[in-house]
């Protein structure tokens, strides 16, 4: 079966130009990264901010080009670059962004949010995009009457889901989420969280989910591509990385992560009664 | 002696629908050299306490309460140049967006240097070799240097760090922490974290955690209130909350966390809140 997404030897520079007083730059800011994804399954990927992980979100997306490498969507090589993309090839991948508060248009009404998509890459009449929207609401938890009201009556939780709806009106194969929980309450981020992990289920979805928060990358991924300053220096499935991490890196992060559990208090309230009592 | 007492605090906001109660009846106590956290979702009145504790309440907000003592000097009723000589001071706080609480026209140097002029008076000298001191001890690398520098050249991280320098400028006897590290990478928040803990040790300060991370509750926290739409759900020590929580939102709360997951599905607040009596009362 071929994947439905792989990259070999991912590339990409940031050419920053020099002026009067400075020399001109060049940003590596993804280092050759391999990667592959079965159909159905999710890869996550992790990392600090500026590791390079939106970059490379946006590479897979078709949003920028690589500098080197190659990348398949589909078996299909993928070249940007070249200019001979099909629409039925951007079609294939959707983006859920972090923000939900800064990814809608305030003055579009969630109806005209989610037939956007149709109306820009398909010829579908306006009777059947309307119906294609409405059960895509209900897909996602919402309702009809959600259809004519605007982003801002709505809570974070609900205008994540709404993104999820517009990324999922062309039927991708691949949905890149990035970072979709960070900026939601703990309650709300299992309901979304639950919500990816249906839509998968049903739809037989392809996910990247890039994080940084862990106890998330370990409830949602299969595989996990530790990221650091452009490298992938971790990378294996879910159970291989968090059970036994081989870079220092990985270690750190886990180190970091705090825990909430009953043993983790214990030990910490003990040390901190010996510093006191010495 | 408590440092900071509230009793029965009600923060009302004026709307065009009516009054909407923020925080409805919460009281709390904090000590010296005690780390309590407030943890709740957003919406909870978590914030808004602190800042009625604060006076940072914009005149639109009602702040009524039977207590409201700091250090032994009431704070309702107090004036707002008398208020203005204690917060900054003896009480100050951190907030969650370091580089929007920051003056991006200024250097922070300047805005380090403003709260120990207004508050302790010092000379230009002295100033400045209190600021150097102050950013050495929250691990800013060549902080002569980075005194000249502005929000905007500085990381988030770094910016949190000169955030903090200012709230424990004039060694404060309370510090609040308002979401310290939301914003922050997980690597960068146990630096911070590390780094307030160990300024809460060598001070003895008292210090208000408020955060919706219940990691971050586990690894700092002393004592816990768990507030929900404005009332307090349950107030415990940290090890008897994670090990046997006592209300039904607290339960869950932590059943909702990824690591507690067992099944395919997370549980989620509504099913297993809602359920229950405390939940319908609500």
């Amino acid at each position: 079966m071929t994947p439905v997404l792989e990259g070999k030897n991912i590339v990409r520079n940031y050419f920053l130009p020099g002026g009067l007083f400075k020399k001109e730059k060049t940003v590596h800011a993804v280092k050759g990264v391999n990667f592959k994804v079965e159909e159905g399954k999710t890869l996550a990927i992790v990392g600090e901010s500026g590791c390079g992980k939106s970059t490379l979100a946006r590479i897979i997306t078709m949003i920028d080009p690589a500098s080197d490498g190659e990348l398949f969507i589909d078996g299909k090589k993928v070249d940007i670059a070249a200019g001979d993309l099909t629409p039925e090839m951007r079609r294939k991948v959707q983006i859920v962004f972090q923000n939900p508060y800064g990814s809608l248009n305030p003055r579009k009404k969630i109806g005209d949010i989610l037939m956007e998509p149709l109306i820009i890459n398909t010829n579908t009449p306006a009777a059947e995009r309307r119906e294609l929207a409405m059960s895509m609401l209900k897909k996602v938890g919402l309702q009809d009457v959600h259809f004519n009201r605007y982003p801002h009556m709505f809570s974070g939780g609900q205008r994540q889901r709404i993104a999820i709806a517009r990324a999922l009106m062309l039927k991708p194969r691949l949905l890149v989420l990035d970072e979709p929980v960070s900026a939601l309450d703990l309650s709300v981020q299992a309901q979304v969280l639950n919500l990816l992990a249906d839509l998968q289920d049903e739809l037989n979805l392809t996910y990247v989910f890039i994080s940084h928060d862990l106890s998330v990358v370990r409830y949602m991924a299969d595989d996990v591509m530790v990221m650091y300053y452009g490298e992938a220096v971790e990378y294996g499935s879910r159970d291989q990385v968090f059970n036994d991490p081989q870079h220092s890196y990985t270690k750190t992060l886990f180190a970091a992560t705090p825990r909430a559990d009953v043993d983790t208090i214990r030990a910490r309230l003990a040390r901190k009664n010996a510093a006191i009592a010495s | 002696m408590a440092l900071l007492e509230i009793e029965n605090l009600v923060v009302e906001f004026q709307t065009s629908t009516g009054t909407f109660r923020a925080v409805d009846g919460v009281s709390m106590k904090v000590s010296a050299g005690e780390v309590l956290a407030i943890v709740g979702e957003s919406g909870s009145g978590k914030s808004v306490s602190m800042l009625a504790a604060m006076g940072l309440l914009p005149w639109t907000a009602k702040v009524t309460a039977d207590k409201l003592v700091f250090d032994g000097r009431n704070l309702l009723g107090m004036s707002g140049s008398e208020r203005r000589k204690i917060i900054g001071k003896d009480m100050s706080m951190i907030f969650q967006e370091p580089i929007a609480s920051l003056n991006p026209c200024f250097t922070v140097g300047f805005q380090i240097e403003e709260v120990l002029r207004i508050h302790l008076g010092l000379g230009k000298a002295e100033r400045r070799k209190r600021a150097i001191e102050l950013f050495e001890a929250v691990g800013i690398p060549n902080p002569a240097e980075r005194l000249g520098h502005f929000p905007h050249q500085m990381s988030g991280g770094q910016c949190q760090r000169v955030m903090i320098a200012i709230a424990i400028a004039c060694n404060p006897k309370l510090l609040i922490a308002d979401e310290p590290t939301t914003a922050l990478d997980v690597t960068i928040q146990k630096q911070i974290l590390d780094l307030l803990m160990r300024l809460q040790t060598e001070h003895g300060m008292g210090l208000i955690m408020i955060t919706h991370n219940m990691g971050v509750v586990a690894e700092t926290a002393d004592r816990v209130i768990v507030q929900y739409k404005g009332r307090k759900m349950e107030e415990a020590d940290v090890l008897s909350l994670f090990e046997a929580p006592k209300s039904d939102y607290t339960r869950a709360l932590l059943a909702a966390l990824p690591d507690n997951a067992t099944g395919d599905r997370l549980p989620t607040i509504g099913e297993i809140f809602k359920q229950t009596s405390e939940g319908a009362a609500q």
